[in-house]
């Protein structure tokens, strides 16, 4: 049984985290996230857990990372300028493989830019923003439908892979109403206990430890230092820091087909589009208007870590067409797993492309 | 046990004082938490073996407050320094104070940045001299458990590592009332702040930490006398206990 729903993108955000079994929330307001954490505010007194307004983005993310130690699946929701104040912590979260939901809903910028327009210039900084060696879970939603279903996806990847995992949405799938199915009941993967008596940082053959949930006597020291396997500082150790960083950035990256959720339409084809989020549907429109079978799409429902097998696909390619709300970051990262042609497809400003722009580019490549 | 610490640094006594404290409440180790961001004062919860958390420079306090709102039934109790909790983290800590978190904060109050080699801190006095105030400091220092006060803590009072016993008793006083608690230690740092500022060894400066401090008594009775209140010296005491409204405290 599903019940059917007229939401805003937001909403089913919020909603679909409160399915998935969100608890806690610590946000800061900011357009064009705030309904976000006003959603939260009101449900989730309701169901048991606890909305925090924080002084800051720092804070915010600080005080979800300290709810998730407790064992309670915890989000935030930002954009742009607090997005960047979350870095620290963001790399905190990495170096501690505290599981959290970030979701970033990508306004224009540089800096306050465009606080109601939409973007997706945050892709690279949300990839690689914080510092040190890192890899993250990025997942984009293509529609309020997608906005529920990939929330919820997101705390199961965050939990089963002890990292932080982003919903990097955008201010057009946020604001939109669109009708949407409601499941009953979402898939939940909870993050894996420690066993008792196992190191806390030692990891299996997956590269992920078993969580020590605060206040069930593991007395487990969390540091952001470089640590050993027992929790504890070493961090002039070449071969601790080396072992630790790859084991971290290997058990994300090493999961990528796994992890791989994307669409593929017309895979003969030798004009492809690649794309994620809103642009995605100008994408689909243009496909369907042209009716080509020369004429291909692959969407990126998980963006990081990047699926570049799916590339491989298209085996006719002869060059693939990357719009972005953005001048080409995804752009780059297509390019740099192909040998075939790659052309960004930028929109700046807050619209969206329109299908026949894309339309008439792709004819240029026919 | 192996440590980061000094001789002579005062941030062991002020840990001892706390897990005193703590062994008072008789509080079970499971139900424990420390807190702590970056610095010498908050390496403390890397030897002790509860569940910790050992942050980022100024947030232990916003992770302390998502730790304690989850799981009101947890005690939280903060280790954190003078430029950890009043410099970058100066903003997180007057809004735990405003919500009166249910939290312990004891903050080691060492007039500097010990860890990173002796800076001028938000606390340094006028005139003292550290790396980065090498003819002396200009910048008026904050009063943190005045600030406390003025922000809306439940607790605050200040010691310093010389009164062990008027420490320990302060923060299990702390512990006890619910809301936000802040027991500030002014500590000796001999290698960061003594050896430039004319106190050499950790000796000196306890001496001199017993030499300056005024019981809050005296001192308010100073105050209504009207009778000049020396610079260079501090009250020390119990500077608030109340009963505002509170956030995240256990229901009984
Ligand atoms: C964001 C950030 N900025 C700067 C530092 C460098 N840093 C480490 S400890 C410290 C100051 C510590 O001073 P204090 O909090 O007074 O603690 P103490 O070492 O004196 O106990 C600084 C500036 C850091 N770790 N992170
Ligand atoms: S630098 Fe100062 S505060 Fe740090 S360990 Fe040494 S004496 Fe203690």
């Amino acid at each position: 049984m599903t019940r059917l729903e007229f939401w805003q993108g937001n909403t089913a955000c919020a909603e679909g985290a409160l399915a998935a079994g969100c608890r806690f929330f610590g946000g800061y307001p900011i357009t064009p996230s705030t309904e976000v954490a006003e959603h939260m505010a009101r449900r989730l007194p309701k169901v048991g857990g606890v909305f925090v307004q924080m002084e800051d983005e720092l804070a915010s993310i600080a005080s979800v990372i300290g709810a998730s130690w407790t064992g309670k699946r915890s989000m935030t929701a930002t954009s742009g300028p607090g997005f960047s104040l979350m870095m620290e912590n963001l790399g905190y979260a990495i170096m501690t493989e505290t599981p959290c939901v970030v979701v970033n809903v990508q306004r224009g910028g540089p800096s306050t830019g465009q606080p109601t327009r939409a973007s997706q210039g945050d892709m690279m900084q949300c990839r690689f923003g914080s510092h040190g060696d890192i890899a993250v879970i990025a997942v984009s939603p293509g529609s309020v439908q997608e906005m529920y279903e990939l929330t919820a996806k997101a705390f199961n990847l965050s939990d089963r892979y002890r990292v932080p995992t982003f919903v990097m949405t955008d201010e057009i799938i946020a604001h939109m109403r669109e009708r949407i199915e409601v499941p009953d009941a979402v898939e939940i993967v909870e993050r894996r206990p420690l066993e008792k008596g196992a190191l806390p940082f030692a990891a299996g053959e997956d590269g992920v430890p078993g969580f020590p949930t605060f206040g069930q006597g593991y007395g487990v020291h969390v540091t952001g230092l470089t640590h050993d396997e027992r929790g504890y500082p070493s961090s002039t150790d070449p071969e601790v820091h080396d072992r630790l960083v790859r084991r971290l950035v290997g058990k994300v990256e090493g999961a990528r087909r796994e992890m791989a959720d994307y669409e593929v339409t017309n895979p003969d084809a030798e004009v492809v589009f690649v794309s994620y989020g809103s642009p995605g549907r100008s994408v689909k429109q243009a496909v369907r208007d042209m009716d080509d079978e020369r004429v291909g799409s692959l969407r990126l429902r998980v963006v990081w870590p990047f699926p570049d097998f799916a590339l491989q696909e298209f085996t006719n390619a002869r060059v693939f067409l990357v719009p972005e709300l953005n001048l080409g970051q995804i752009a780059r990262e297509v390019a740099s797993h192909t040998a075939v042609p790659v052309v960004p497809v930028p929109e700046l400003g807050g619209e969206l492309h329109t299908p026949a722009r894309l339309a008439k580019t792709a004819e240029e490549y026919l | 046990m192996p440590h980061i610490y000094c001789t002579g640094c005062g941030n062991g006594t002020v840990i001892n004082c706390t897990l005193n404290a703590v062994n008072q409440m008789g509080w079970e180790p499971e139900d424990t938490v420390f807190i702590s961001g970056i610095g010498c004062s908050s390496r403390a919860p890397g030897y002790i073996v509860t569940d910790s958390l050992h942050t980022t420079h100024g947030r232990a306090i916003p992770f302390a407050t998502g730790v304690k709102l989850s799981r009101p039934d947890l005690h939280v109790v903060v280790f954190t320094g003078d430029g950890d909790m009043a410099a970058i983290g100066g903003n997180h800590f007057i809004h735990a104070c405003r919500r009166n978190i249910d939290l312990t904060v004891v903050c080691m109050n060492n007039y500097i940045y010990g860890m990173t080699g002796g800076q001028g801190s938000p606390c340094t006095p006028l005139g003292a001299i550290s790396t980065t105030t090498p003819y002396g400091c200009h910048e008026a220092p904050f009063d943190l458990a005045s600030l406390a006060v003025a922000a809306g803590a439940n607790y605050v009072s200040r010691w310093t590592s010389y009164h062990v016993k008027e420490l320990t008793r302060a923060v299990q006083a702390g512990l006890e009332t619910p809301g936000f608690s802040l027991v500030e230690a002014l500590v000796q740092c001999p290698t960061g702040y003594g050896r430039r500022n004319k106190l050499r060894d950790a000796h000196s400066m306890i001496l001199w930490m017993r030499d300056h401090a005024v019981l809050m008594k005296k001192w308010k009775q100073m105050e209504a006398e009207g009778r000049p209140l020396p610079a260079d010296k501090f009250p020390v005491g119990e500077f608030v206990r109340r009963n505002r409204p509170a956030m995240g405290v256990p229901e009984e």
